[in-house]
């Protein structure tokens, strides 16, 4: 104990962690993750999370499927790190648009960019602006609660969704338009979205997919999920799962798993009365439809080693609905943040550092975003531990001045348990965990804070 | 690393004997501790003690055991960061073999091996008393330091 509290004080000394500050912006997974791992490396450092919107936790509030709430119980964790005493929230507050980076270089030691990856890529071909063509983001936003994606239109009174994109997200899209609505009704599903897809007619969902099936990028949990969902099939097209079982058992593990259980699923043939469909080889060159999307004009692909090449064979699908579910990019949100435009990543920088989906790139379950965010925490910890970010730096004193001159209102973290409560609260009526608050007057009512 | 290993002696004995206050104290309950060595990828040696039915991510947090992002999503089966490495031997006389759902999760661990489990599905018994795992490398151990 003694030799403990000895190296802690010989530590504090030479290099006053005390008056240290670290400003992140950000309050998602990277954002927590990091806090708690800086708080073990840097002792007594003041960190100030900073969160666009009034309430914490990015996209485990409001990416995360509301049918996966075991994920979600690492809030749980960063509710832990937020209590503690040199962790200050302080939420409503954008990075780019109430202050910059420059103002945060100002004021902190270190500097942490954990803002993620939130704009969609769009498919950038003909018909992509007809009517129910939808962002898989915006239509996660929106049944999540996200106050920006609460009034976006997605007609769902049609048979046949199309959902181009083969990941994670996509299959979470997938499974929210085909599960039996009452499985939903115990999640913390907006009740508006609940409403829409009790009236919905989605019978069949086809997912597109540039490459075959071994490059598929959804992970086989989220696989499974679909092979059990009650009342419905999964199919596979012109029987492109063929051949897959001859190379199965050369494939590594994680790999191996996956394709046997989706050649095993490939050979069923019950029929359900929804159908999953999964489509491989497709590359879409054109929405069809003059108002609303009335089906995708695709191009067939062949591989060309792990690349797909289209053909000029061209194959139309009929469809009433689609969602683009091609991938994230993180964007440039002050123009002083050293910003790589060819990855739309944050490269690490002393005294300027990124976490999370800003730093790795849009991939990666929280685990990957967790890692990342302790590398980024050592990091930081090696720069403080070599004097490399050393003066004293006014930290929120400052930069609350100029939210005060702005007249901005802001979050604490006892905001956002008010905020918290009153979910909890109206989401009892409903027999649901928590009835989200989609509208940013309404949170700031409850939980805001104008000096 | 000596003054953690001090620590950890130090709460051991404490452990051990608050169990053995508890045993003289109560009858009812007899449990016998049941004793697993943790090896941490940066050389670390945790030894602590857990009960008859106990997963070794209970283990973890009963004792406080300071593992990073250990048990990120509590014992759910949906996150992979409670990843253990036993011997063979070891991971053959589990009384469980994995199920499908587990190996689903294992399948993103880190550092994968054929016996890889997941700590928050290893229930303890008095017969895997002595047990040892390791606890892979992730970006948070030596290798980072
Ligand atoms: C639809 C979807 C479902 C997912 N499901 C799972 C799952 O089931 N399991 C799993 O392990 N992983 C899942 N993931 C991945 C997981 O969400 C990410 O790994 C993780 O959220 C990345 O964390 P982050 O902190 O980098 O980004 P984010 O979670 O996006 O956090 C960024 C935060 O920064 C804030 N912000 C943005 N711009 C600014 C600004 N200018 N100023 C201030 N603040 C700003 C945002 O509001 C947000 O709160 C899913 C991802 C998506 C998109
Ligand atoms: S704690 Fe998450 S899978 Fe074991």
């Amino acid at each position: 104990m003694r030799w403990r509290y000895l190296s802690h004080s010989i530590r504090k000394y030479s290099k006053d962690a005390n008056g240290f500050q670290v400003g992140i912006v950000g309050a998602g997974p990277a954002g927590f993750y990091c806090a708690q791992q800086l708080l073990k490396k840097i002792p007594g450092c003041q960190i100030d999370i900073y969160e666009r919107l009034p309430v914490p936790f990015g996209l485990v509030r409001y990416g995360v499927a509301p049918d996966h709430p075991e994920v979600k119980n690492v809030i749980n964790t960063f509710t832990k790190t937020a209590s503690n005493e040199n962790i200050r929230f302080i939420g409503n507050v954008s990075l780019g648009c109430h202050i910059t980076l420059a103002q945060l270089k100002h004021s902190y030691n270190a500097v942490v960019l954990a803002y993620g990856a939130d704009e969609d890529r769009k498919l950038n071909i003909a018909g992509e602006n007809v009517s129910n063509v939808v962002s898989a983001t915006k239509f996660i936003g929106w049944y999540n609660g996200l106050p920006a994606d609460k009034n976006i239109k997605v007609d769902l009174d049609v048979e046949h969704a199309v959902i181009v994109g083969q990941g994670n997200v996509a299959l979470d899209v997938a499974r929210i338009l085909l599960s039996p609505v009452d499985e939903l009704r115990k999640t913390d599903i907006t009740e508006y979205s609940l409403e829409a897809l009790t009236q919905s007619k989605v019978k069949k969902v086809t997912l597109v997919g540039r490459r075959g099936p071994l490059q598929v990028a959804f992970t086989i949990k989220e696989l499974r999920e679909m092979l059990k969902l009650p009342g419905v099939s999964t199919h596979f097209f012109e029987n492109q799962m063929n051949d897959i079982d001859k190379v199965i058992n050369d494939l590594p593990r994680p790999r191996k798993r996956l394709m046997q259980l989706m050649y095993d699923a490939s050979q069923k043939t019950e029929v359900r009365n929804k159908l999953f469909d999964i489509l491989f080889l497709r590359t879409p060159i054109s929405i069809l439809g003059t108002s609303k999307i009335e089906g995708i004009e695709l191009a067939v692909n062949h591989l060309e080693g792990e690349r797909a090449v289209v053909t000029d064979e061209k194959y139309t699908l009929k469809c009433e609905l689609a969602f683009r579910s091609i991938g994230y990019r993180s964007v440039q949100a002050d123009p002083d943040i050293p910003f790589d435009k060819m990855s739309s990543t944050v490269p690490q920088s002393t005294g300027v550092y990124s976490v999370g989906w800003l730093s790795s790139g849009p991939v990666g379950v929280i685990l990957s975003t967790m890692s990342n965010a302790f590398q980024a925490a050592t990091l930081i910890g090696q720069h403080f531990d070599k004097g490399l970010l050393g003066e004293r730096k006014p930290g929120y004193d400052y930069i609350s001045k100029i939210l005060e001159d702005k007249g901005i209102i802001t979050v604490d973290w006892n905001g956002w348990m008010k905020i918290d409560k009153v979910e909890v609260e109206r989401g009892i009526k409903h027999g649901k965990p928590r009835e989200k608050i989609v509208d940013i007057d309404e949170m700031l009512q409850i939980g805001g804070i104008l000096k | 690393m000596s003054v953690k290993l001090l620590k950890y002696i130090v709460s051991n004995s404490c452990i051990r004997s608050r169990v053995h206050n508890m045993k003289y104290m109560s009858t009812v309950n007899n449990d016998k501790p049941i004793k697993v060595t943790f090896n941490k990828a940066n050389g670390d040696k945790i030894i602590a003690e857990g009960k008859k039915g106990d997963s070794l991510l209970d283990v973890i947090i009963n004792n406080n055991l300071d593992f990073d992002g250990y048990g990120a999503c509590e014992g759910t089966l949906t996150c992979s960061t409670c990843h253990v490495i036993l011997d063979s031997k070891d991971y053959d006389a589990l009384p469980d073999k994995p199920s499908d759902e587990e190996l689903d999760m294992l399948d993103l661990a880190y550092n994968l091996t054929d016996t890889s489990r997941l700590g928050c599905q290893i229930i303890l018994e008095e017969k895997l008393d002595g047990l040892e795992v390791k606890v892979p490398a992730t970006v948070n151990d030596a290798r980072y330091n």
